[in-house]
């Protein structure tokens, strides 16, 4: 079998709570050794399930889930030996940081010595050596999240598993913790699934991403390929801006087709869930791969309306008017090239049909 | 550079400190006239029948006042042999005028509780009194009775003489004091008092004990069940609190007594024989068992407030991090239900120890506490000084519990939600 080749391995679960709805739906999804995969979705998209289910919080309705090659659905979550982050970071707020990250140990019989090793390597490695004698509620947001994270790492788990563990953290700790979580992944090599309704955390951190939606994966690869090449219409639009045509294929051919809008006008953009003439279909094109006053022979070119500009400090967004839609969106760096950025002014915006892409009409 | 500080200064030139003074005066003020009808309140209702409990527990002015010239007498007898003529005499000038003014009564009762068989030797006197001739009252006193001639008796009275006392306070843990002044205990078959103090720290503990053993589970099970069913059950454990207090106990005792419901089902289930059942009421077990019952919610609710601020994911990181579940359970919930257990377990003490209806209806004579007896000298004996007096130890000793858990535990560690 196939089992030993991933190391956690999902085999046809369902999961429902109700016995009406299945929140998770015929999960297939394998996860190699060291990688930093991330589950991302909208709230309810079953994504927090899968991982209860695979802490063991939950049990599988249906189907099998492997973690090094062995089925765990009937191993009690305490002997899984897999490390949790919980989203309000679950600290034990009569324990100090130490008694904290020795309790993991302690029930494994760790010897003294070496619990203080591990203890000081994992406070070291989140920056909190010296904490040790602090209560959870002495210390700040960010700091009780990194000890939720030593706490997790500090018995050598198969398996860290993170509950949108940035959750509750302002902006600017969120980022700057993105990167610490980063780079403590890659010096550890440890395998890491994490869940997050922020698609910014998710393409920052994340090797692999699986986009959720209604208990199914909607898309599964890589960040750069997820955001420049959504395979359908609901990752199009919950990964990053978009704007979006509806239209009817008149003409497909190869990786060309021409969509005809309500507007009446054309648009020759790349099939990727049309195959016929006549297929109903919506086209999503990034902001930042519209062009301004393109060259003369681009295969897109229209005529568009300034409607707002929004100063957003290192770009300018502007809203105009396009083929008929108010919503059309595009970025603008704030570069010394300033164009004449005036509420009402007109200009000519291009595409390539590679960059929009017709998908499924949902 | 001036070393003093200087003082800072409003925008409007006035001192900061003042000002905010000023401004705090008003507020502070404002607080008291919120406050000011409760604290009337308390002092009227709570306070001052305290302080009034103190004085009548210690109050004997009742005796000194009705013998004035007795124990003026009295100050030169040394108490080793009879006093002299003049004490008789002076009793004698006190007695009559009690007599006319018909308050000779309640001397004899109050002396009979300071020396049995005072009551009848002072009604003789009442009676042969009117026949006295002038001069020599010690004689003809002694020949009323012989126990006159008794020197023991007019001990009993000088002790009576100053106008406030503690033998009250002996009296209520089986002491008194004897004829030397010592602080003695009262012979072995005579004392109740120290028994029933015992007992009643016996069954206040055991209540607080069983309360604590049912109540964790039912709270656990109130915080961490899905909404539907955790408020069906908070209505059953608060359904006892909207029925009277002695519906309840009536209640138990119909399902307690040697015919009733409880003996019926073992008897019907072959646990115990027909002709053998039980006695369940009429003593301790009936106490135990109706009281548990009763003060069940006053545990509950402290508990039950304390878990649910208990994130349910620290259970699961402890899972997760390698604990089993009792192991999670000790170390991580326990340690954090214990300002909750604190506080239901205080509660329910201090209130099972002044526990009086239920004890009183199926308690019988071995169940029974100190408020019981408490009533029954308000009640029966009107002995009000030593009911005040049992009154204020068992205040006492409330306070002592509360003083020691917060030296063990701490108060600021209790929680009542």
């Amino acid at each position: 079998m196939s089992e030993t080749d991933s190391f956690v391995k999902f085999k046809k679960v369902d999961k429902s709570y109700d016995g009406e709805i299945l929140v998770v739906k015929d999960l297939n999804l394998d996860v190699a050794q060291g990688e930093f995969l991330t589950l991302l979705g909208p709230s309810g998209s079953g994504k927090t399930t899968i991982l209860m289910m695979l802490a063991g919080f939950e049990t599988p309705t249906n189907g099998e889930i492997y973690l090094d090659g062995e089925a765990i659905s009937n191993i009690p979550p305490y002997k899984r030996r897999i490390g949790m982050v919980f989203q309000n970071y679950a600290l034990f707020p009569h324990m100090t940081v130490y008694e904290n990250l020795s309790f993991p140990l302690k029930v494994r019989k760790v010897s003294k010595d070496e619990t203080d090793k591990k203890i000081n390597k994992a406070l070291s490695m989140v920056s909190l050596t010296g904490f040790e004698t602090r209560m959870p509620g002495q210390l700040s947001g960010g700091q009780q999240q990194r000890v939720a994270v030593a706490r997790a790492l500090v018995f050598d788990p198969k398996l860290v598993l993170m509950d949108e563990p940035l959750g509750a953290l302002d902006k600017n700790l969120r980022e700057s913790m993105q990167y610490e979580l980063k780079h403590i992944h890659e010096s550890l090599g440890v395998t890491v699934v994490y869940v997050t309704h922020d698609q910014g955390e998710a393409l920052t951190m994340s090797n692999r991403i699986a986009v959720f939606n209604e208990g199914k994966i909607q898309q599964l690869s890589n960040p750069d390929k997820l955001y420049e090449e959504p395979v359908n219409s609901f990752v199009a639009e919950f990964i990053g801006e978009n704007n979006t045509f509806q239209g009817e294929v008149s003409e497909i051919s190869g990786n060309k087709c021409r969509v005809k809008l309500g507007s009446g006008d054309e648009i020759l953009a790349n099939p990727i869930s049309v195959k016929l003439k006549g297929d109903k279909t919506k086209i999503s094109l990034r902001p930042e791969r519209a062009l301004i006053n393109p060259e003369e022979k681009i295969e897109n070119k229209f005529k568009g309306k300034i409607e707002e500009v929004i100063y957003h400090g290192d770009h300018t967004r502007i809203r105009m008017n396009l083929l008929g839609k108010s919503q059309f969106i595009l970025k603008i760096p704030n570069s010394s090239a300033r164009m004449d950025l005036k509420l009402g002014n007109e200009m000519i915006i291009g595409w390539h049909s590679k960059d929009c892409r017709a998908l499924d009409l949902t | 550079m001036s070393s003093e500080t200087q003082k800072i200064l409003t925008t409007g030139g006035i001192p900061l400190e003042e000002s905010l003074k000023k401004v705090e005066k008003r507020n502070k003020i404002k607080a008291f006239l919120l406050v000011s009808p409760l604290l009337f309140f308390l002092i009227i209702a709570y306070i001052s029948p305290i302080v009034s409990l103190l004085f009548t527990s210690i109050d004997d002015r009742m005796v000194t006042n009705m013998l004035p010239k007795t124990f003026k007498a009295m100050k030169q007898w040394d108490g080793k042999d009879l006093p002299s003529e003049e004490v008789f005499e002076a009793f004698y000038q006190d007695y009559k005028i009690l007599i006319e003014e018909k308050r000779h009564g309640k001397l004899s009762t109050q002396m009979n509780y300071e020396k049995n068989g005072f009551k009848s030797i002072l009604k003789k006197l009442a009676r042969k009194m009117k026949k006295f001739e002038e001069g020599n009252y010690k004689e003809q006193i002694m020949a009323v009775h012989k126990r006159w001639a008794d020197v023991e008796y007019w001990r009993a009275l000088k002790r009576r003489a100053p106008t406030y006392t503690y033998s009250k306070y002996l009296k209520g843990v089986d002491m008194y004091e004897n004829e030397e002044g010592k602080i003695v205990e009262v012979p072995e078959e005579r004392r109740i008092y120290k028994i029933l103090w015992l007992r009643t720290l016996e069954i206040a503990f055991f209540v607080t004990l069983f309360c604590f053993l049912m109540a964790y589970p039912i709270a656990h099970l109130l915080a961490t069940l899905p909404m539907k069913y955790s408020n069906l059950l908070m209505i059953c454990v608060l359904l006892p609190f909207w029925t009277s207090l002695l519906v309840r106990t009536a209640s138990w005792m119909i399902l307690l007594q040697q015919q009733g419901i409880v003996n019926d089902v073992f008897v019907w289930t072959g646990l115990v024989a027909d002709d053998s059942r039980p006695e369940m009421m009429y003593n301790k077990t009936g106490t135990y068992v109706a009281m548990t019952q009763i003060l069940l919610p006053f545990m509950v609710l402290p508990l039950y407030s304390v878990m649910k601020t208990i994130s349910p994911s620290l259970m699961r990181a402890g899972k997760s991090l390698g604990g089993t579940p009792f192991i999670t359970f000790w170390k991580v919930y326990f340690p954090l239900t214990i300002p909750g257990i604190g506080a239901g377990c205080l509660l329910v003490f201090i209130i099972a120890v002044g526990y009086y209806i239920t004890p009183e209806l199926v308690g019988g004579a071995s169940g029974t506490l100190i408020s019981n007896q408490i009533a029954y000298q308000m009640k029966s004996t009107l002995d009000w000084s030593f009911a005040s007096a049992m009154g204020l130890m068992l205040l006492t000793g409330v306070l002592v519990v509360y003083w020691v858990y917060n030296k063990l535990v701490g108060i600021d560690n209790i929680k009542l939600g």
